[in-house]
This record gives C-alpha cells, sequence and structure tokens, in this order.
C-alpha cells in the first residue's frame, strides 16, 4: 500500500537555540480522521524515534529547534518523508492515506485491479489474458470467465452473453463509459478494441447499480491500467501473426508520466485478415479490418485530478457469402446441404454483405477529494457511434449501405464518495444522457430502425457497511428515466396488420398513402435495487449472497423492428406495447482455498417478469417467397444454472484447472425451453511452468460443449417450392464437440527495462469439424479450422 | 483550481451543445428502390389466338399483405407459346421497369422456369454474354388437356450454367411464384 502524509503547513515565529522542546502530535487516517497506532516516526538528523500509542499519538522530547526531517511509517503504508520546524514546543497532525485509488502503487503488468461490488459475483481478466487474445476480440476472451458465453455471427462478429443474456441485457463499460453502439442487434459486436484494456471484469448480474440498472445480464467493465506516479517512460508493442485467415495484428502503446502526477499515453493498433477456414473448406467471405487507437491525459493528484481521454474504433467485417438467402426455401436448403452453398478461394477482399463501424469516444474526467468527507467524480462523455451494413444488391447499388445509422450519445454523471467511517461507505450518484438516432434515407431501403431522440435520466445511493472484520453487507437502490421521441414510416398494411390504428391512430402525423409517418413517445420509469453480504472465516473461505431486482426498457429494435432480415431469412417485427422487463436474481459465491487447491462455486438463478423474447409466430407470404416471422413478444422466464471452477497446484510446477458452466432457461408461461441459451460446457487444463526456463509456461486445454438438448420447437413453413408444409429446423442443435488448444511462452530479458516474450498457441488443434449452436452462421458452414498464432511482445 | 473551472466550463459547453442540437426533423420517406412488385408472364400461342396472360402482385411488398395471383385463360392443349417476363416496382409512380435492370445484369441473374403436369417442355430463348440462358424469352409446349403447373422464379447470382433446377441455380431468390393452369 502506497501512502502519502499531508502537512498542515507550519509556521514559525523566533528562533531558539534551547534544546528542550517537545515535538508531540497524532497520526490520523486522511479519509476519517481516526487515529493511526503502532505509526513508526523516525528524526533523520538525529535518529531520534518513536511509535503511536494506540490513541496515535506520539511525543519526542528533548529536540533543539531548527528542521528536521520525520520518516513517517505504518505497518500497512510504505515510509513518507515530511520536514517540520521546530522553535519551542510543537503539536502537529500526521495525516496518513491508506486508501487503493489513484495513487495506487501499480505494477505495470498483472496490476491489481479492486471489486467493483462486495456481495455479487464477478470476476476479473487480467492483462495477460487479455494479450493472449490480441488478434481476437473482447467476446473471445471473456468466454475464459465462467458463466460467459457468446452469441456469434461467425467468428469476427461476437456478442458477450452472461449467464445465457445479452445484448442490451450487458452493459459494456469502456474506461467508466458506458458504451452506446447499437447492442440492440444481434449481429452487433461491442464497439471495443480488446488491445485498449488494462483489465476487464465481468460482474454478473445487475448488482453494480453504479453502472446502470438494466444489468438483467451483468456488466463488463473495461478499465485501463493505472498510470504510476512518477517520472518514467515505457511502452510495449506487440506482434500477432494467425493462420487461420492468414493475417494478423501488431499493437503499439506508449505512457509517459511525472512525479507532479500528469501523464499521457497514446495507443494503436491494426488487424488484417482474409477468409477465414473451417477444416474441409474456405469460409468464403469472412475477413476483416480494424483500426483503433486511444489517447489519454491528465494530471492525477491525490487531492485532485483530471484526465481526457479520447479513442477511435474502426472495423469491417465481412460476412460469410453463403449466409445471405433469399427465402425460406433458400434457407431449406442450406440446412439441408449441410455446406455453405458459395465456396470460392481464399481471398483477403472483404465483399459484400458486409459491415463498416465507426466509434468516436471523448470523455472528460476530474475528482476532488475532500478532507474527512469523500470523493467527488464528475464526468462528460462523448460518443458517435455509425454503421454502414451492405447488402448483395441490384442494379449499381453495392457501394450503397442497405443500414446507414449513426447514434450520438452525450452523457454527464457525476457521484459522491463518503468514506469517512471505517465502518460505512455511501456512493450517490446522478446521470444525464441525451441520445440521436439518424437513419440515413441515401440507403434506397426503409429503415430498420428509425429516427429517434432518447432521454435518460439515473439516480442511485449505494451503501457498503463493514459489520466486523468478517462480515460486509451491501445495498443499494437506482431509480431511471427514459423517454424515447421516435418519428417512424409504417407501412399502412403493417400499421393496420399490427392493430395499432386501433390503439395508436392519435400518433401518425402524416398519411403518405401506402406509409405513415408515426410520432411515438415512450416514457419507462424503472427501479433497481440490490441487497447482499459478504462473510469471510478465518480458515480462508469466502461466502457471498446477493439479491438483485433490475429493470430494464426496451430497445429501439424491440419497440420499433420492422422488415425483412435477409441473413436470417426472417420477417421481424417489434412491437409499441412492449414494457419494461423485471429481473430478480440471486447469486451466491462460494470459495475456499485450500494450501494446495481451491474450489469456486457460484449457482445462481434469475426470474425475468415481461422477458422480451423474439420468436417464430407465423410466415407471411412475399413476391420473394414465405417468411417466417419472428415476433418481440414479452412473458415470464427463469434461468436456472451454477459456475463451478477448482484449481490444483500438484507440484511446483504442475497445475490444473477445471471449470464447468451450466445453465437452464425456461419460458415459464408456456413451459418451453427459451431460444439461444449456453449449452453446458467444460474445460479442463494442465499447465506446467517453469520460471528458470526463461520464464517457460505451457498450457494444454480440452474444452468439451454438450449439446444443447433443450431449445424452442422447431417451425413448420409452406415451401413454395415444394408446394408442402415443410418443418424448418431452424432450432435444431449441433451435436456436442470436443476442442483442444495449447499454449506456451517464454520471456526473455533483452537488456534492464526492456523484455520480449515469445508466445505459440494453437486453437482446434485437431482441426476438428463442429458447429456451435450460439454462433448464427450454424446453419450455412462449419466453424474455424485449426489456428496457430505465434506472438511476439516487446516491453520496454 | 483554474482546472476545475476549465473542466466545468467544458461540461457547460457539452450540456448547451446537447440542448441546442435537439430538432424535430420529419426524417425523409423512403419509397424503395428494389422492391418487385409484379410479375407478369406473356403467353403469345404460335398459330395466333388469344395470349395468356399471368401475373403477380403484390403492392405492399415485404408487408403483410399476401401477392395477388391472376391467370387469364386456359392454355390450349398441344401447342407452342412464346414467352416473355416483365417485371415492375409499382410502388413508384411511373412503374419502374425492374426488367431492364435484369438485362443489364443478365450475367448475375436468371429466371427459372419449372413446369408440371401437361406441360411437356421449357426452353429458353435468350443468352447473356456468356451464353447461358437469362429466361426472359422462353417457350412452352403444352401437352394433351388436363392439368398443369408453372412457376417463375428470379434468382440473384445464380450458379450459372446450372441444370435448370432450382436446386443446382442456387442464389437468391428475388421472385417467386407458381400458377396453376388448365390445359384445354
Amino acid at each position: 500500500m502506497f501512502c502519502i502524509a499531508f502537512i498542515a503547513s507550519v509556521s514559525f515565529i523566533g528562533y531558539s537555540q534551547e534544546c528542550n522542546n517537545v515535538l508531540s502530535g497524532q497520526v490520523i487516517d486522511y479519509h476519517n480522521k481516526s487515529p493511526l497506532d503502532s505509526a513508526y516516526i523516525l528524526i533523520l538528523e538525529n535518529q531520534l524515534e518513536t511509535s503511536t500509542n494506540s490513541e496515535g499519538k506520539f511525543r519526542i522530547p528533548n529536540l533543539c529547534s531548527g528542521s528536521y526531517t520525520l520518516e513517517v511509517s505504518h505497518p500497512e503504508c510504505s515510509t513518507v518523508l515530511m520536514s517540520v520546524q521546530v522553535n519551542g514546543d510543537k503539536e502537529i497532525d500526521i495525516k496518513l492515506e491508506h486508501h487503493l485509488e489513484e495513487l495506487e502503487e501499480v505494477k505495470v503488468v498483472g496490476n491489481i485491479i479492486r471489486d467493483k461490488t462486495n456481495s455479487a459475483q464477478e470476476e476479473t481478466l487480467n492483462l495477460n489474458t487479455l494479450e493472449n487474445y490480441s488478434a481476437g476480440n473482447l467476446g473471445d476472451a471473456l468466454k475464459e470467465l465462467g458463466g460467459v458465453s457468446s452469441l456469434n455471427t461467425g467468428a469476427n462478429i461476437v456478442k458477450p452473453a452472461i449467464h445465457g443474456l445479452n445484448g442490451s441485457r450487458v452493459l459494456v463499460l469502456n474506461d467508466g463509459v458506458r458504451m452506446q453502439d447499437m447492442e440492440w442487434g444481434a449481429e452487433h459486436a461491442p464497439t471495443l478494441d480488446i488491445n485498449s484494456a488494462g483489465s476487464v471484469s465481468v460482474i454478473k448480474g445487475a448488482s453494480a447499480l453504479q453502472y446502470g440498472g438494466d444489468a438483467i445480464g451483468g456488466v463488463i467493465v473495461a478499465e485501463q491500467a493505472n498510470i504510476p506516479k512518477r517520472d518514467s517512460i515505457y511502452g510495449k508493442t506487440m506482434l500477432s501473426g494467425v493462420t487461420n485467415g492468414r493475417g494478423g495484428n501488431v499493437v503499439s502503446e506508449l505512457t509517459k508520466s511525472y512525479e507532479s502526477g500528469w501523464f499521457v499515453k497514446g495507443q494503436g493498433s491494426y488487424k488484417r485478415m482474409g477468409d477465414h477456414e473451417a477444416p474441409d473448406y474456405v469460409l468464403s467471405n469472412t475477413g476483416v479490418q480494424e483500426i483503433a487507437a486511444s489517447l489519454q491525459l491528465g494530471k492525477h493528484n491525490f487531492i485532485w485530478g483530471w484526465d481526457a481521454r479520447y479513442s477511435y474504433f474502426n472495423t469491417e467485417i465481412a460476412i460469410l457469402r453463403a449466409s445471405h438467402i433469399g427465402n425460406v426455401d433458400d434457407l431449406i436448403r442450406s440446412i439441408n446441404s449441410g455446406e455453405p452453398g458459395i465456396i470460392r478461394p481464399f481471398t483477403y477482399d472483404l465483399q459484400n454483405p458486409r459491415q463498416e463501424v465507426t466509434h468516436h469516444l471523448g470523455k472528460l474526467k476530474f475528482y476532488r477529494r475532500f478532507e474527512g468527507l469523500g470523493k467527488w467524480n464528475v464526468q462528460y462523455d462523448f460518443q458517435s457511434n455509425r454503421r454502414f451494413e451492405y447488402d448483395i444488391r441490384r442494379g449499381e447499388r453495392d457501394n450503397t449501405p442497405s443500414i446507414d445509422l449513426e447514434l450520438t450519445t452525450h452523457t454527464l454523471s457525476t457521484d459522491f464518495k463518503w468514506d469517512t467511517k471505517d465502518d460505512l461507505n455511501i456512493l450517490v450518484g446522478l446521470m444525464g444522457r441525451y441520445q440521436d438516432n439518424f437513419a440515413n434515407p441515401d440507403t434506397g431501403v426503409r429503415r430498420l430502425i428509425p429516427d429517434y431522440e432518447k432521454i435518460d435520466f439515473g439516480s442511485f445511493l449505494i451503501g457498503e457497511y463493514r459489520v466486523n472484520n468478517q462480515f460486509l453487507l451491501d445495498a443499494g437502490v437506482r431509480y431511471d428515466y427514459n423517454k424515447i421521441d421516435a418519428l417512424k414510416f409504417y407501412r399502412t398494411s403493417r400499421w393496420e396488420e399490427r392493430g395499432y390504428d386501433e390503439e395508436f391512430q392519435d400518433l401518425v402525423v402524416e398519411d403518405l398513402g401506402t406509409q405513415l409517418l408515426v410520432n411515438p413517445i415512450l416514457d419507462f420509469h424503472n427501479i433497481s435495487a440490490t441487497i447482499g453480504g459478504k462473510y469471510l472465516s478465518f480458515d480462508g473461505m469466502q461466502l457471498k449472497l446477493n439479491y438483485a431486482v433490475a429493470q430494464r426498457a426496451p430497445n429501439p429494435s424491440e419497440l420499433f423492428s420492422d422488415g425483412l432480415h435477409h441473413s436470417a431469412a426472417r420477417i421481424e417485427l417489434g412491437d409499441l406495447r412492449i414494457e419494461s422487463e423485471t429481473s430478480h436474481k440471486i447469486t451466491t459465491t462460494l470459495e475456499k482455498d485450500f494450501s494446495t487447491w481451491g474450489v469456486l462455486l457460484e449457482p445462481y438463478a434469475n426470474w425475468v417478469q415481461n422477458f422480451i423474447v423474439l420468436e417464430p409466430t407465423g410466415v407471411e407470404f412475399t413476391v420473394r417467397g414465405s417468411f417466417p416471422v419472428w415476433e418481440y413478444r414479452q412473458t415470464n422466464a427463469r434461468l436456472l444454472g451454477v459456475d463451478f471452477s477448482a484449481y490444483s497446484n500438484w507440484t511446483d510446477n504442475w497445475t490444473t484447472n477445471h471449470k464447468f458452466s451450466f445453465v437452464k432457461g425456461q419460458d415459464t408461461a408456456t413451459n418451453t425451453p427459451l431460444i439461444n441459451v449456453p449449452a453446458a460446457n467444460l474445460r479442463n487444463s494442465v499447465s506446467f511452468s517453469k520460471p528458470k526456463w526463461n520464464g517457460f509456461e505451457a498450457t494444454l486445454e480440452s474444452q468439451y460443449v454438450f449439446r444443447q438438448n433443450e431449445t424452442p420447437d422447431n417451425i413448420t413453413v409452406f415451401s413454395p417450392q415444394q408446394q408442402e408444409d415443410v418443418v424448418l429446423e431452424i432450432n435444431t442443435p449441433p451435436d456436442a464437440y470436443h476442442l483442444l488448444a495449447f499454449r506456451s511462452k517464454m520471456e526473455f530479458p533483452i537488456s534492464n527495462k526492456t523484455k520480449l516474450t515469445t508466445s505459440l498457441s494453437i486453437n482446434n488443434l485437431l482441426n476438428t469439424s463442429y458447429r456451435d449452436y450460439l454462433n448464427r452462421q450454424r446453419l450455412f458452414a462449419d466453424d474455424l479450422g485449426r489456428n496457430i498464432t505465434l506472438q511476439l511482445k516487446l516491453n520496454y | 483550481m483554474k482546472t476545475i473551472k476549465n473542466i466545468l466550463l467544458l461540461a457547460f459547453i457539452g450540456i448547451t451543445f446537447v440542448a441546442c442540437s435537439s430538432d424535430d426533423d420529419v426524417p425523409e420517406q423512403i419509397n424503395e428502390e428494389e422492391t418487385i412488385t409484379t410479375m407478369t408472364i406473356t403467353l403469345v400461342p404460335a398459330g395466333g389466338g388469344t395470349s395468356i396472360i399471368l401475373q403477380s402482385q403484390d403492392l405492399d411488398g415485404d408487408g403483410p399483405n399476401t401477392p395477388n395471383k391472376t391467370v387469364s385463360g386456359n392454355l390450349t392443349a398441344n401447342t407452342t407459346y412464346s414467352g416473355s417476363v416483365v417485371f415492375l416496382n409499382e410502388t413508384e409512380s411511373p412503374a419502374e421497369d425492374i426488367t431492364e435492370e435484369v438485362e443489364e445484369e443478365d450475367e448475375e441473374h436468371q429466371v427459372l422456369y419449372v413446369a408440371s403436369g401437361n406441360i411437356t417442355s421449357v426452353s429458353y430463348d435468350d443468352a447473356d454474354g456468356n451464353g447461358n440462358p437469362v429466361g426472359l424469352e422462353f417457350t412452352i409446349v403444352t401437352g394433351d388437356a388436363g392439368n398443369a403447373s408453372l412457376s417463375a422464379t428470379l434468382r440473384h447470382e445464380p450458379k450459372k450454367p446450372n441444370d435448370g433446377t432450382l436446386e443446382d441455380a442456387g442464389g437468391e431468390t428475388d421472385f417467386t411464384e407458381i400458377f396453376s393452369l388448365t390445359v384445354e
């Protein structure tokens, strides 16, 4: 722990040669003014020493007048120096800071990450793990954690899912900024570069109310590494090459810090890959290009500080050509053939269908500490998210996007943390947000998501109470208000088919014949709350129990969707009548570490009222053929699951890790399984490490993914081509699969401050053909084949 | 504390910007250019006589209404008909002729005809730059009196050449309809 002493300015009036002065005083905690006992005080000039009593007081007699340097240390603190003028008897208060925060002594690699919550299930990926996924993406890395899965569209679009829930139910915080990146779409991945984060924590529930009240699935918190307060310059460059996709990436960052608290950090990355490959064929049109950069600067002192950060993220992702289909007959043909309809030779070209997303994020944060009170934060952030989706189109329209959305968000937030009492911390906060979505009409395609303006307001109160050294309690409450003001064109036929003409006719602004311009203004008032406790026993056992109730307002997709999705060959329909959903989630954590092994057991239950599901309800006929209609509907759902993990250090060199995750999702209104619930997953790994051999580490990991046996029923559709009803096997889950992965690493010090780290990893070692239930492209093609990654990292 | 002031000022500017950017611009209406609402097949008997018109029309495109199908009359037995097809987008006024786009991109399109019952043969009368059929012009031959069906499917980016079946051609369906006919 790193401590700082603050000295009240000392004035002196005269000068005396007498040596009978007494220096006395008290060493106290900066935050709550409580006395610190056993602090050790040494006067460097004469080597006189003393320590504080139980009241934090000390007394040094027989001092000559003059100026002295005191060395003040405390068992929990590193030593600090202060100067004092003595002229006659003198009393001083020495304030020590013993909180881990802005001035935390940080190792550049493998930093300590504070828990975001007290009693919720929470897990963190450190920098080393994130670096392993440098050429991949955030969603892949997060799957290392128990209970985290993903909904994929191919290998490049990976939406993280926590305890079986994804999309708007999972909040992503990027350096304290809640990402506003159109998370409502199934093929919209978080626009966050994994290389920009120093650590990523996952809170598996809605208990972290400071981030938002609607995290029915959970929260992903990507944080920047702390920058030490000392004169230094350091950086790293990382180069990865991958065989599957025949590409790689390069990442570089540089930090300059000063003793005065100033710092500046720049970071950039570039990724480029061509078509990926399944074991038996090329997955045509699955390349990717990604460019990201960020610049951060500021000044962090103990009393106050500020920082500003700008980050840029641009990705262009090609989408499997064979997954773009015309109608239900085309879909049946794709499912039955078992092989993609289009296989071309490998190329780096990114062709249609493809998407291009650009995200700008700007943030300005200021904090100020008030002695004996706490810490105040205020933050403004700006985000711009632009999304183009290019489809296969007729005419000269291939370079005109079919979807062109621009989402602009401004957020102003502030919070105050009272940490003056040892046993009670209170955090209160306010948040205001304005958002504007613009759907560009130049696409020539009817808008899937309409133009809208949204206003959010949030306020929260969180308290943490330490009953004793073993038992902590926490509780919190949050209120959120959301207002959506949209302007949407409905087809008159759709407006009537939905029955809106009877319920919402007063919203119609203009009747254009075949289309209606409608102005829905929707308000949502949501309350979230949490209560929990943590118990630590003397023998190293930890028990956590948490209950959270969370409400989430429907997103624009759930309210306004109205159109045909080619990639899914379905018509998706939102509903203006949809209300907020309410989740009640109970989680428990049982953790015990023995001398050479440990276990972690995390069961949970989540009941969601008015759960918003998208499910097939019927078929509509168009000139293109028939399409299943998927409608958003509200029901009640129940998710029960457990995450288990264990490790054992067999010898100094050999370690094994074991993880098992299981979740069961049920629609309790219809007693049918929920769609897109991850299958049970078992991971076992054995690692060998020998620090003497240049930090040699090698790991062999086995992952077994069970078959998801509980899925909704398939639907029956009329096939115009076959002129009869056929079963559309859209919900049939793929078989279980087993994958092996290997990873090894070595470090080579080049000079005092320079180190080269090399690593080799092989995924899908046996080149197994498989399909995953949560990959939307499983209907069209196998998943990725073997991939070898070679990585070089230079720390300097 | 100068920094605090600066930061508060910036935050204030941010809020002001937010407040000012709010506007009530009415979005522009989009009429989909690529929609095909109508397919009209004209069958002209070789020896003269009444032409038969087969039409499928869906004026709300991908909307909930089902396509409306009409057949102008019955086919004559043992007769050769030369056929042609026209695709229109009638959501625009005047209606846009989509057939022209198909002709321009003939290598990326094909209208596939599948007949059953008492239509004995279907053949293509046109070709793209590579000598593969496009299907805008075709010929059918009727057999004896009885029932028949004829399906017409416009595929975008089909495999070319193909064996004439929908399975082999692949690609994406832009328009498809099946007509039940009587041969007398």
